[in-house]
Parts: C-alpha cells; sequence; structure tokens
C-alpha cells in the first residue's frame, strides 16, 4: 500500500459558458497583459489517497471525481496523481468528520 | 383532513420558515424535519426549502445529497409522494439524481433577486396540477446559482414529455429554454427557482406563489386519500 499525493482539477466542459473566465479575459488588457485567449476558471481539489499501486489510486481518483467533487452534467475533470511517497499510515485527523454518521440527529 | 406538509431544514437553509408559514395560511400543516432524521413522519409531502445547505460547499446541493434524511426523501419520491425543492431546494434534487440537469452560475454573474414573471408551462405537476397553461405568475427568485442547464437530449425528453413546469417570460439568468421549473416523469417531483412561498400575501407583493401551494396541498391530500 502507498500514498499518492492526488491534485484535480474540476472546470466547466467545453460548450458550457464560463462567465467568469470570459470576465477574468476581458479584464486582463485594462492592466497591459495582452494576448490571453481561452482563460477557463476551475477549482482545485488537493489530498492523499492510499492505494496498492498507481493504476488503483488513479481509478479510485477518477471515481470519487467523476460521482462526487464534479457534477459530469457540467464540469470536467483533469486528475494528476504524484509520486507515490511511502507507506500509508493514516495522518491524525484534526479536521471536522463531515461523513454522514457523525451528523446530529 | 389537511395535507401535512414535511419541511427539511438542513444545516445553512433558510426559508423553511417561510414555507410552514405559507402552508399554515393555506390551511394545511407543516413541521420541520431535521436533515440529519433517518425517517420522515408521517407527512403527505416534503419541501426541500431555499438557503445554503451545507453552506453550498463544493456545489449547491453536493452535500445535501448525503444528509441520511435524504434516503426517505428517495423512497417517498420513488413511491409518489409529493416532493418540491425550491430554489436550494431543487439543486439539492438534481445533486441527488431526482430530477435531470443542473444549475450553474446566473449567465451575468449576478446574484438576482427581484420579481419576475413566469408562465405555467406543464399541469401535470403536484405543484401545477389546477393551474391554467399559459397562465402568468408574478414570483421572486432570490439567487446566484439559478441558470438551468442539461444536456441536448434531455432537454429534448423535458419539451417531448411536457415536463417544463414553468418557464420565465423574460430569462432573468441564462436558462436553457427559459426554464424555472421542472418535474420528474410522474410529475410528484418538482424543482423550481423562485419562492411560491414569498408570494403567499398581497402585502408581500403578490398572492400567485399561494395558488401553486394550493395546488400542492390538493394533490398531496389526494396521494393520502388514495
Amino acid at each position: 500500500m502507498g500514498r499518492f499525493e492526488v491534485l484535480v482539477e474540476v472546470s466547466l466542459r467545453d460548450g458550457v459558458a464560463d462567465p467568469q473566465g470570459a470576465t477574468v479575459e476581458r479584464s486582463l488588457p485594462a492592466l497591459g497583459f495582452d494576448g490571453v485567449s481561452d482563460v477557463r476558471v476551475g477549482k482545485a481539489v488537493r489530498f492523499n489517497l492510499d492505494a496498492p499501486d498507481a493504476d488503483a489510486a488513479m481509478d479510485r481518483a477518477r471515481r470519487l471525481s467523476e460521482s462526487f467533487l464534479s457534477n459530469p452534467v457540467i464540469e470536467d475533470v483533469r486528475i494528476e496523481l504524484g509520486e507515490e511517497s511511502g507507506a500509508g499510515a493514516p495522518r491524525s485527523g484534526t479536521g471536522t468528520d463531515m461523513s454522514p454518521g457523525s451528523w446530529p440527529s | 383532513m389537511s395535507a401535512r406538509v414535511g419541511v427539511v431544514l438542513f444545516p445553512g437553509s433558510n426559508c423553511e420558515h417561510d414555507v410552514v408559514e405559507a402552508i399554515h395560511a393555506l390551511g394545511g400543516q407543516a413541521e420541520i424535519v431535521w436533515h440529519g432524521a433517518a425517517s420522515l413522519p408521517a407527512v403527505d409531502a416534503v419541501v426541500l426549502p431555499g438557503g445554503f445547505a451545507h453552506g453550498d460547499y463544493l456545489r449547491p446541493g453536493a452535500i445535501a445529497r448525503f444528509s441520511p434524511v435524504m434516503e426517505a426523501v428517495r423512497a417517498m419520491a420513488a413511491g409518489g409522494g409529493a416532493v418540491v425543492g425550491i430554489c436550494n431546494g431543487f439543486q439539492v434534487l438534481t445533486e441527488a439524481g431526482l430530477l435531470p440537469g443542473a444549475l450553474q452560475k446566473n449567465a451575468g454573474l449576478k446574484f438576482i433577486c427581484t420579481t419576475v414573471e413566469l408562465r405555467v408551462e406543464s399541469t401535470n405537476s403536484v405543484l401545477t396540477s389546477g393551474m391554467t397553461p399559459g397562465g402568468i405568475l408574478s414570483i421572486p427568485i432570490n439567487h446566484f446559482e439559478g441558470n438551468y442547464t442539461c444536456s441536448a437530449e434531455t432537454l429534448a425528453r423535458l419539451r417531448d414529455e411536457d415536463r417544463v413546469v414553468l418557464r420565465y417570460v423574460d430569462n432573468p439568468n441564462g436558462s436553457m429554454d427559459a426554464i424555472a421549473g421542472i418535474r420528474n416523469e410522474q410529475g410528484n417531483v418538482v424543482g423550481l427557482m423562485p419562492h411560491p412561498e414569498r408570494a403567499c400575501d398581497p402585502l408581500a407583493g403578490s398572492n400567485d406563489g399561494a395558488a401553486l401551494l394550493r395546488c400542492l396541498l390538493a394533490a398531496a391530500s389526494g396521494v393520502r386519500a388514495a
């Protein structure tokens, strides 16, 4: 089992209007930055993933990206898999547990 | 016996009391249901209200679809029960896969809070069954992500199957085909961006939303009687 750094880029699909990107693009010449085109604004999600090998890591990253991190109706994902970084002993988490079972009822 | 409506409260919902007030004013029973509930009380209809469920983290509705109560909402929808998503509730229904398509940022990148005119299209839904097709309603919208979009195939299906429930007379947000609300195949699940609960008293500027909620109460009573 190894630990892989994953970077998921979520952006609007080609053909879906990206008014944020268009606004950024229109603004750049005002600051003297000419020659910038095809601006698309998206978001990046970064995490570590434990998996037996790179193929398995990529497969899981793709499935979780397509089922949760993005909405395939309007968004595309691009996944970057980093180098495997040693054994995947879980880090001690300090964040809030957001799993459904932890919600107050 | 008046219809009983469950209004789901997610962390970040902010229109649940408006819906409860409106339902009460129309003679129905309404109660708030916490999103963490594993089941629904014995209600005849469920409303997912407006707001910012789970802070709209990731995408509006993306986290809310995992709320425990959504399993019960899903079961209710599958069983033919009336489920209506208003504004953020519509976004939750699309993310949960109970309605097709998605709501993206308004075309003008502006948060829009204004009263718009809507045309009643399909009357084959729990929200519009007693309405006049082509009738014009004046109801407020209040959203940043209300720009309805879907694939060309989905749009063709929505049109062919009479599943567009409401259209904007003057498209305010870039929605495909000026869609303001849609329904599922059976007509028991409806999502809409406008807020009928805010147009339930002439003092609020319009009473047109009350007509829609009356349809919902009538449809919900019918389900119970059946």
